[in-house]
């Protein structure tokens, strides 16, 4: 306990000294968020200082081992610097799904060579990841996918298509299923490879969504040679890191249901946008749809505090991803309907700098995905009661 | 701040609690209570049993007979209480009126009183709401000078275990207007004392309730709980110690719903298959199962923040209360639509839970009150 006192205490005056100011106002807009990667453009000095030195530290993933970059802190330091970084409201200083997805299941099933040439690099923002999963064919059900790797002795040759590849457009490397036996049944059929977008034979195309934006793509992989040092896990046993992943992925977008730090609380929000009348927001209505969705996400944010304690005292509740996607998402989904609500006419402005060009009725409408991508709503209510529950 | 997890004797005490609820104090027991229109409303043999396991001194202090054993500790006997619908007065007497002389009451009134508690010799009453929703700043119930003493006058009402406690904790109006909190006295007055009228209220969940009449009672000076008129913060406190265990027992209740609905669905058949088999139920089962996730957290949090006299208690306990009330009443309500014609027969003992939620919903606060109350603490 006195050691975590005195890391406490070491983290407060590192970040006091090496968290520029501006790195500690509520991200609005797109470019606020740092992806790093080959092609990306720092929107200011302090972005790019601020993640040079967490990479340093190797805090961008600070749970991993320090022999591939990362900060090897414990699960209480983490904790203890998730607070501190809280504390001053600090934006994070790289989002990536290298850190969220592909690294953590790398570090677990990868090869000594893949932890090496890819992880430190992922810590340093270097290298931009996506994911390719579903397919045109391949949602919900996702073992289904057709994306075929015909082995040519040390390489494999890929033809297949890839949809909602997130930023596929900017990324520099893509972890991708693929079948590599068709005969076998779905499920045993598939590999986890990784290989570079400049490989010849890939090719992207952005899908614009209802928001107006396009943060997915589709892309298209034709004769694309990818090495079999590239394959993560054993060959034919992608499904496992697959699932593994997934299970990533729902934790990473149910946390959305949480209140990031550096955003504004929705209740501040609500005070800004309606203001107080004897202490309580002027609209009774509102006040009372802002304080269900209040609770439900503060329960929601112990809830994900509880597991993540739970699963460090061995005691965790298996399928308790699914659990935290499903709430997570939907809470999400509330707390932007929420938004466009407490802004009016205003909330609904789509274009002009002014309204920070569209940005609350863009961020509403992107919302609605949450609960598609990563596995439906209705998929995650599915494995609870069937999982969890024992209902079928 | 420490991890979400009961520790090691805590898990412990549950797991005593579990197995002495299921043994000593079950749904059936309720039941009998009910059907021979028992006076007391408990057993006073189940009482001396939970004397013996320490569940009634869980709050006292070791030195006065208790073993100190926090509200965490606490919360895991109620939330076992939740799930049997054990009928006892581990809330008025245990939980409430402990509290409220720990917070409230001089050092000989604790030495007097507290050992007697513990020991089972003592039943203790809130009475504080005077309105059907509840509102303890609203209290027209005056204590006045009289002579060289006090006089007590005024109503209350929904006074669990009013009927039976030996002394009842009160708080009356010392001075200012109705509503203010300023000028709230707490004070013990003996139930038989002369002016004292308690009339025992019938409820729905079958467990007890009185309303009570002061009428020119005479209270000694030593009688008041801490300063006249000062009394609003303790009893504030005293009641998130409570409600935090309300809404413990409403965690157990809606999880013993719960299961017992899963359990049916997995049993009955329609259509030649069980109704488990059905996505409409599984699903409705997997969110109810969700928001039960969210009541476990909300409810730890609030227990052990009392515990650590954390700043934000009262927030966390608003929290807890508010989500274990909304969710006992889906809990409650989506049991007996899944159990179908059975749920509506007295016979099954899905409606005896949705009885009882009702009541613990509405006792110390709804989830309209706590909600309230918690944007309120936030600022909003």
């Amino acid at each position: 306990m006195a050691d975590l006192d005195a890391f406490r205490q070491q983290t407060r005056a590192w970040l006091d000294e090496n968290c520029p100011p501006s790195m500690r106002k509520p991200i609005t807009k797109e470019s606020d968020q740092c992806w790093g990667g080959r092609n990306f453009t720092f929107e200011s000095n302090d972005q790019k200082l601020w993640l040079e030195r967490m990479a340093a530290k190797g805090w961008t993933a600070p749970d991993w081992p320090s022999e591939y970059g990362g900060g090897g802190l414990s699960q209480e330091e983490h904790k203890v610097l998730r607070e501190e970084l809280a504390r001053i409201s600090a934006r994070p200083a790289l989002s990536s799904f290298g850190v969220w997805m592909i690294g953590p299941a790398i570090l677990k099933f990868g090869s000594e060579e893949l932890k090496r040439q890819h992880l430190p690099a992922i810590v340093r923002g270097e290298i931009r990841w996506c994911q390719g999963y579903s397919e045109p064919g391949a949602g919900s059900d996702l073992a289904g996918l057709q994306t075929r790797a015909v082995d040519e002795g040390d390489h494999y040759i890929v033809n297949g298509q890839k949809i909602w590849t997130s930023y596929a457009d900017k990324a520099d490397w893509m972890f991708c299923l693929v079948r590599t036996n068709p005969d076998a049944k779905k499920q045993l059929g598939i590999t986890l490879v990784l290989f570079d977008m400049a490989t010849p034979g890939v090719s992207t195309k952005p899908i614009k969504l209802i928001s107006g934006n396009s943060p997915f793509c589709e892309s298209f992989l034709d004769d694309v040679r990818v090495e079999k040092s590239q394959v993560v896990g054993e060959i034919n046993a992608g499904w496992t890191i697959a699932k593994y992943l997934l299970t990533h992925e729902r934790e990473m977008i149910g946390g959305m249901g949480r209140t990031a730090s550096g955003q504004k609380t929705l209740s501040q929000v609500a005070v800004e946008c309606i203001g107080l009348d004897g202490g309580k927001l002027a609209d009774d209505m509102l006040r009372g749809e802002i304080v269900r969705w209040d609770l439900d996400a503060a329960a929601f944010a112990l809830t994900a505090e509880r597991v993540l304690d739970e699963a460090k005292s061995g005691q965790g509740v298996g399928a308790a991803s699914a659990m935290l996607k499903y709430y997570g998402t939907e809470l999400n989904k509330r707390r932007q309907e929420l938004l466009v609500a407490l802004h009016g006419s205003d909330g609904l402005v789509w274009e002009g700098e002014a309204h920070r060009e569209g940005a609350i009725p863009r961020n509403w409408l992107r919302s609605k995905g949450n609960s598609i991508e990563g596995g439906t709503t209705e998929v995650q209510l599915n494995v609870i009661s069937r999982n969890i529950l024992g209902l079928q | 701040m420490s991890a979400l997890v009961l520790n090691e004797e805590q898990q412990m005490l549950k797991d005593a609690a579990k197995r002495f609820m299921v043994e000593s104090a079950p749904v059936s027991q309720l039941r009998a209570l009910r059907d021979n229109n028992d006076e007391t409303g408990f057993s006073r043999e189940l009482w001396q049993s939970m004397v013996e396991m320490g569940f009634v001194g869980t709050l006292v202090p070791e030195q006065l007979g208790g073993s100190q054993f926090g509200y965490v500790g606490m919360g895991q006997i109620s939330e076992q209480a939740g799930r049997n619908l054990s009928a006892s007065p581990l809330i008025s007497t245990a939980v409430g009126g402990v509290a409220a002389l720990l917070l409230a009451g001089s050092s000989e009134q604790q030495q007097a009183l507290l050992p007697k508690v513990a020991a089972g010799e003592l039943l203790l009453a809130l009475a504080v709401d005077e309105t059907p929703r509840h509102n303890p700043a609203q209290v027209g119930t005056r204590l006045e000078a009289q002579g060289d003493g006090l006089v007590l006058n005024g109503r209350k009402q929904f006074v669990v275990d009013g009927h039976v406690a030996d002394k009842l904790i009160v708080s009356a109006r010392s001075s200012g207007a109705d509503s203010e909190r300023e000028g709230i006295t707490l004070l013990l007055v003996d139930r038989t004392a002369a002016g004292v009228r308690v009339e025992r209220t019938s409820m729905a969940d079958s467990r007890n309730a009185a309303v009570v009449t002061f009428d020119d009672v005479k209270v000694a000076a030593t009688d008041l709980l801490g300063e006249a008129g000062k009394g609003f913060a303790a009893l504030e406190l005293t009641l998130d110690v409570v409600n935090a265990q309300l809404a413990a027992e409403l965690l157990g209740l809606s999880l013993e719903s719960f299961e017992r609905t899963v359990a049916y669905l997995l049993e009955r058949k329609q259509f030649g298959v069980t109704l488990s088999t059905f996505q409409g139920l599984q699903h409705r089962c997997a969110h109810l199962f969700s928001e039960l996730e969210l009541v476990k957290s909300a409810v730890l949090k609030a227990l052990m923040a009392l515990d650590a006299g954390a700043d934000d208690a009262s927030m966390q306990v608003s929290l807890a209360k508010a989500k274990a009330s909304e969710v006992a009443e889906l809990a409650t309500n989506e049991a007996l639509q899944m159990h179908g014609g059975m749920g509506m027969t007295d016979e099954f003992d899905i409606g005896l839970f949705m009885k009882r939620a009702r009541c613990v919903q509405a006792l110390f606060g709804d989830f309209r009150y706590h909600a309230n109350r918690f944007a309120s603490l936030k600022g909003y």
